[in-house]
């Protein structure tokens, strides 16, 4: 049994969400340069420049990108033969997003509760953690930050299984469509199908953890991500919605086993600005 | 190039009238800040009768929450957020005298109805440039409703902060207008941009 300090996951937490809301990985950055490329719209092309431009700026002055600094939402891979030391993994987690939103000059944009007073819990807590067991003592964690702008665009829908792939490519299409400018694209469409309600919300988040425009293992899904891709960017809304050929970066698919009556498929977007990193301790 | 205008705030009716969809301007003067807490406070007051904690007459908002400022800077990142969310506050607004909001993302039917009737534009700054456009902001004051936090309605001093025209007050709408330019194409010219 490996023993991991609570300590050291909270320290490790606060880096990375002060890392990720700072500096934008590798991936995110060529899908930036690609972008421009490709663009012909010359607003859509100034829009990708200034994209570029505020990456650098964040990265080299340790600012936010955006001033919504998200919802962190943490997917977590723990080997089983591990135990944490001082406390709970999740208190842990919750302390590292406390200390790296408050020591890192992040917004504070988490209420208390939905409905009755929206009271700001002042501290970003608490994060979303979705926990997975897995083999062996390392213990895998990975933050997106989820703004609330590309959030509120997600979608579900339990189609038939007649509807088919015909059903999933329009319902996919109608999301991005019905999002225009508000996710701020150009977006990762992370796109979940099968499973049951609530594990098809949970691979299509987990999709934009991905490095961006890395293509499915099985071929036909990568082939459905290639298709989606082209129409998707065939919708016109172009970078921030002003019009353009980038809609999106990538369409990234995660599919499930699921019931003989259900298709159930999600879409998650994540806005020009990917912000995920992960650390393995 | 598309041309840049230049304006200056307190807007006047004339300012208005000479702005058009797609257009590119930057903003000299003030800006107030407010969201969603705010809109509702604000419309609440309007609904009661009582005076706004400033004179919204000519002066135009910026929808954004901005990040906690660092030690001798004046404001944190701050981007704008999406407007729709202030679709049901905004018309009590613009039947004020607001005459400009500053957001991203598309209005409702009836918000543009009133921007039509009552003169006011709605531009769009560039959603998620938010370290960017910190650089353009000089001067930030909490005036209103601090207890709301980063939802609080301040005071920003801005110098050529860069916008876009999305609605214009003869009916004009860069969202509408770019999307059709641009979905009109052969779906077999489309290029994917994965890195393959």
């Amino acid at each position: 049994m490996r023993r991991i300090h609570f300590n050291d996951i909270v320290e490790k937490v606060r880096d990375l969400c002060m890392e990720a809301n700072y500096s934008l990985s590798k991936d995110v950055i060529a899908a930036y340069e690609r972008a421009l490329e490709i663009e012909k719209s010359p607003l859509g092309q100034e829009v990708l420049k200034q994209i570029m431009e505020n990456a650098r700026i964040a990265d080299t002055e340790k600012m936010p990108l955006c001033q919504d600094t998200g919802l962190a939402v943490f997917f977590v891979e723990m080997g089983q033969d591990i135990s944490i030391a001082g406390g709970l993994l999740n208190d842990a987690i919750n302390e590292g997003v406390r200390q790296g939103y408050s020591k890192g000059y992040l917004r504070k944009s988490a209420v208390a509760e939905p409905v009755f007073e929206r009271r700001n819990t002042s501290d970003n807590t608490p994060a979303i953690i979705h926990t997975e067991l897995v083999s062996g003592d390392r213990l895998k964690i990975m933050l997106d930050i989820a703004g609330g702008g590309c959030e509120n665009m997600a979608a579900l829908k339990m189609l038939r299984p007649a509807d088919g792939i015909e059903g999933v490519r329009q319902f996919v299409i109608d999301t991005v469509r019905n999002a225009g400018a508000n996710p701020c694209p150009p977006v990762v469409v992370g796109v979940g199908i099968g499973g049951d309600f609530e594990k098809v919300a949970m691979i299509a988040k987990k999709a934009l953890l991905r490095p961006v425009g890395q293509p499915h293992q099985r071929l036909e899904v990568a082939s459905l991500e290639e298709d989606l891709l082209k129409r998707v960017n065939h919708l016109g809304i172009g970078p921030v919605g002003l019009g353009g050929l980038v809609t999106a970066f990538a369409v990234h698919v995660e599919i499930h086993p699921c019931h003989i009556a259900s298709l159930p498929v999600a879409v998650n977007l994540g806005c020009h600005s990917s912000r995920h990193k992960s650390i393995t301790i | 190039m598309i041309k840049t205008k230049k304006i200056k705030t307190p807007v006047t009716d004339d300012t208005i009238s000479d702005l058009r969809a797609g257009d590119k301007v930057e903003i000299t003067g003030i800006l107030y800040t407010a969201r969603d807490a705010a809109h509702k406070r604000l419309v609440q007051l309007i609904k009661e009768g009582k005076d706004l904690p400033f004179d919204i007459n000519g002066q135009i908002l910026y929808f954004v929450g901005p990040t906690p400022s660092k030690p001798g800077m004046p404001i944190g990142s701050a981007g704008p957020t999406t407007s729709g969310r202030m679709d049901p506050y905004s018309p009590y607004l613009i039947e004020r005298g607001l005459k400009g909001m500053i957001g991203k993302g598309a209005r409702s039917g009836g918000v543009i109805e009133a921007m039509i009737k009552h003169r006011c534009v709605y531009f769009a700054a560039i959603g998620g440039v938010a370290a960017l456009l910190s650089k353009r902001i000089k001067k930030a004051e909490i005036i209103a409703f601090e207890d709301l936090g980063t939802e609080a309605i301040r005071v920003l001093e801005v110098e050529d902060f860069p916008v876009i025209v999305i609605n214009d007050i003869y009916g004009g709408d860069l969202y509408k207008e770019g999307l059709k330019q641009y979905s009109s194409l052969n779906i077999h010219d489309i290029i994917n941009c994965h890195p393959r």
